[in-house]
């Protein structure tokens, strides 16, 4: 009896885990499915290089560059934002506080990591946009650097806590080796640790962008959605979560609209796949 | 013991979306983020008289709202444009056929923040902003300010409603487009809340919307006819050039529940509550 009941803990705990990884090829397989019947209507390089996106206009214009340049912009914002004040609290963190502060910290910043993106964004709609819209005496604040300063503040948890650990789990002897020969606890952290966490902090910034990319609401709400070839970071931007997300109630289930979001769904997916597999190799590296 | 418990739950898993099938006293209504508020002041007072009767409305947009019709997750759509032939064959095809009941009207109302002096704007000029040909204020009479354009969401009737009436004329072979510039909001109080803090923001909505924080402009067909302002009773008598009906769409002639709530829309006192949510009702 007691066999049979390891028997059956074992079986379910496999079917747990090869659930996972079902689930992730069965959800592949349809966007692969739904996504590609947009290229009956448009080729892949007009797809992804055309410049303007009016998918409810007859016929369809579905070129994404813009959607895809406004993703990487506001990305590329919030990483710029978010990278040096992540790893700086981190090595805060790990290295520099007191033990009360670092307690405090850490809670802070799980405290961050838990405001729903919703509530971020309406945050920074009311407050930063016309913030952003008066400093830079612009014609409105909705632009991508706004939409940057607020996804820097999603990022930031997921960098701080795993750059952190990273710094964390540098052996002991590597520390204590560095003082030994008269270095300060500046050069210490700046010549060994930070080179010997590297791999680790690396992965955490990757992942730091790679819930920016996917990031959907805030991003909505903020950025003005306007799908137009960015020249600054001053300029309405659209993403392409954004774009799913604001077209998808609207598009007809089967027609060329709606595969063309699919289609999105496919490049989002492997951006954030690349992003993933990227800082899983840093991590396994440092092993 | 424990095997017992789990058949149970698997049976009580089966057993649950039984029982939510049954008791068909309810009715989903979805769609049009125009017409949300006066959905729920029906779908209120229809409860009060018919005390358990269920209606639940949400909101969406039109095309949302069209979708879950074809898909069986609602049984009344609101729109407020007319169904598109696509979605029709599209309905056809998995067994639904659409009907139009027209309850009401909507005036489009052109906001601008109450700060821009330009008051007035003919239908040409207001094309030429939103396709992003005008783009500074003093083009049309105001200040040298660039001019940063507001609009709805690809998912709203609104949207649809005004590149084809404003935007593109009527005219069938037009193919102007919103500029790529214009801003996309997801919803009318949005569009509200940028205009009252934008001075150089122009949008549109349904009249409904229209507060003391935004200026409404007055419309011209061109600019030789008259300005009109856009209020219910230049819409009544037609004189307000961006006016469009607003629609429930059933599936197949109204029956049952659905059909009593429809004529209770269409009562009397359903046409009051049009009047009382800043719409213009269809029957006098």
């Amino acid at each position: 009896m007691r066999k049979f009941k390891e028997f059956i803990i074992e079986k379910l705990i496999l079917i747990c885990g090869i659930a996972s990884i079902f689930f992730v090829v069965l959800i592949f397989l349809f966007l692969l499915k739904e996504g590609l019947a947009v290229f009956n209507i448009v080729s892949p390089f007009q797809f992804l290089f055309g410049k303007s996106w009016y998918p409810i206009s007859d016929p369809p214009q579905l070129g994404i560059l813009p959607l895809i340049l406004g993703s990487l912009l506001v990305t590329l914002g919030a990483a710029i934002i978010s990278i040096p004040i992540g790893v700086g609290c981190a090595i805060y963190i790990a290295e520099v506080a007191p033990l009360k502060i670092k307690e405090i910290l850490k809670a802070g910043i799980e405290l961050l990591a838990a405001i729903p993106s919703v509530v971020l964004g309406f945050i920074g709609m009311v407050t930063l946009v016309p913030l952003v819209k008066n400093i830079f005496h612009l014609p409105t604040g909705l632009t991508a650097l706004s939409g940057s300063i607020m996804l820097a503040f999603m990022a930031m948890p997921t960098i701080v806590s795993i750059a952190e650990d990273a710094l964390y789990s540098v052996p002991k002897n590597y520390k204590e080796g560095a003082f030994a020969l008269g270095a300060t606890h500046w050069q210490t952290i700046y010549r060994v640790m930070l080179p010997a966490a590297s791999s680790g902090i690396l992965a955490a910034v990757m992942l730091g962008i790679g819930r920016v990319i996917g990031e959907t609401m805030a991003v909505m709400m903020i950025t003005g959605n306007a799908a137009v070839m960015p020249q600054s970071i001053l300029v309405p931007v659209r993403t392409l979560t954004a774009t799913i997300a604001a077209e998808m109630g609207e598009a007809v289930v089967g027609g060329e609209h709606y595969f063309a979001l699919f289609a999105i769904g496919i490049v989002l997916f492997i951006i954030s796949f690349a992003i993933n597999v990227t800082a899983d190799l840093f991590l396994h590296k440092r092993k | 013991m424990f095997k017992k418990g789990l058949f149970v739950l698997v049976m009580l898993m089966f057993a649950v979306p039984a029982f939510a099938g049954q008791g068909k006293n309810s009715i989903q209504i979805k769609g049009s983020d125009t017409m949300v508020n006066l959905g729920q002041a029906w779908a209120e007072k229809y409860m009060e008289k018919n005390p358990g009767d269920f209606i639940a409305v949400t909101g969406g947009g039109s095309g949302t709202g069209l979708s879950s019709l074809i898909s069986a997750s609602c049984d009344i759509a609101m729109s407020s444009r007319n169904i598109k032939d696509k979605e029709i064959g599209l309905a056809n095809k998995k067994g639904v056929s659409p009907n139009e009941i027209k309850v009401a009207l909507d005036g489009l109302a052109v906001v601008v923040n109450p700060a821009n002096p330009v008051d007035k704007l003919t239908l040409d000029q207001l094309a030429g902003i939103f396709t992003g040909r005008i783009s500074n204020w003093k083009d049309v009479g105001g200040k040298d300010e660039k001019i940063v354009v507001l609009s709805r969401e690809v998912n709203s009737g609104t949207h649809v409603y005004f590149k084809e009436h404003v935007l593109r004329k009527n005219d069938p072979n037009n193919k102007e487009e919103f500029a790529p510039e214009a801003l996309m909001l997801s919803s009318s109080q949005a569009i509200a809340d940028e205009v009252a803090g934008n001075s150089s923001a122009i949008g549109y909505y349904g009249m409904g919307y229209i507060s003391a924080k935004q200026k409404p402009v007055a419309i011209a067909k061109n600019e030789t006819s008259e300005y009109v302002e856009p209020v219910i009773e230049n819409v009544i008598n037609n004189k307000y050039p961006i006016s469009r009906p607003l629609f429930l769409y059933t599936n197949g002639s109204p029956e049952g529940l659905i059909q009593k709530f429809v004529d209770f829309v269409l009562s009397e006192e359903g046409q009051k509550i049009v009047l009382a949510t800043d719409f213009v009702p269809v029957k006098k």
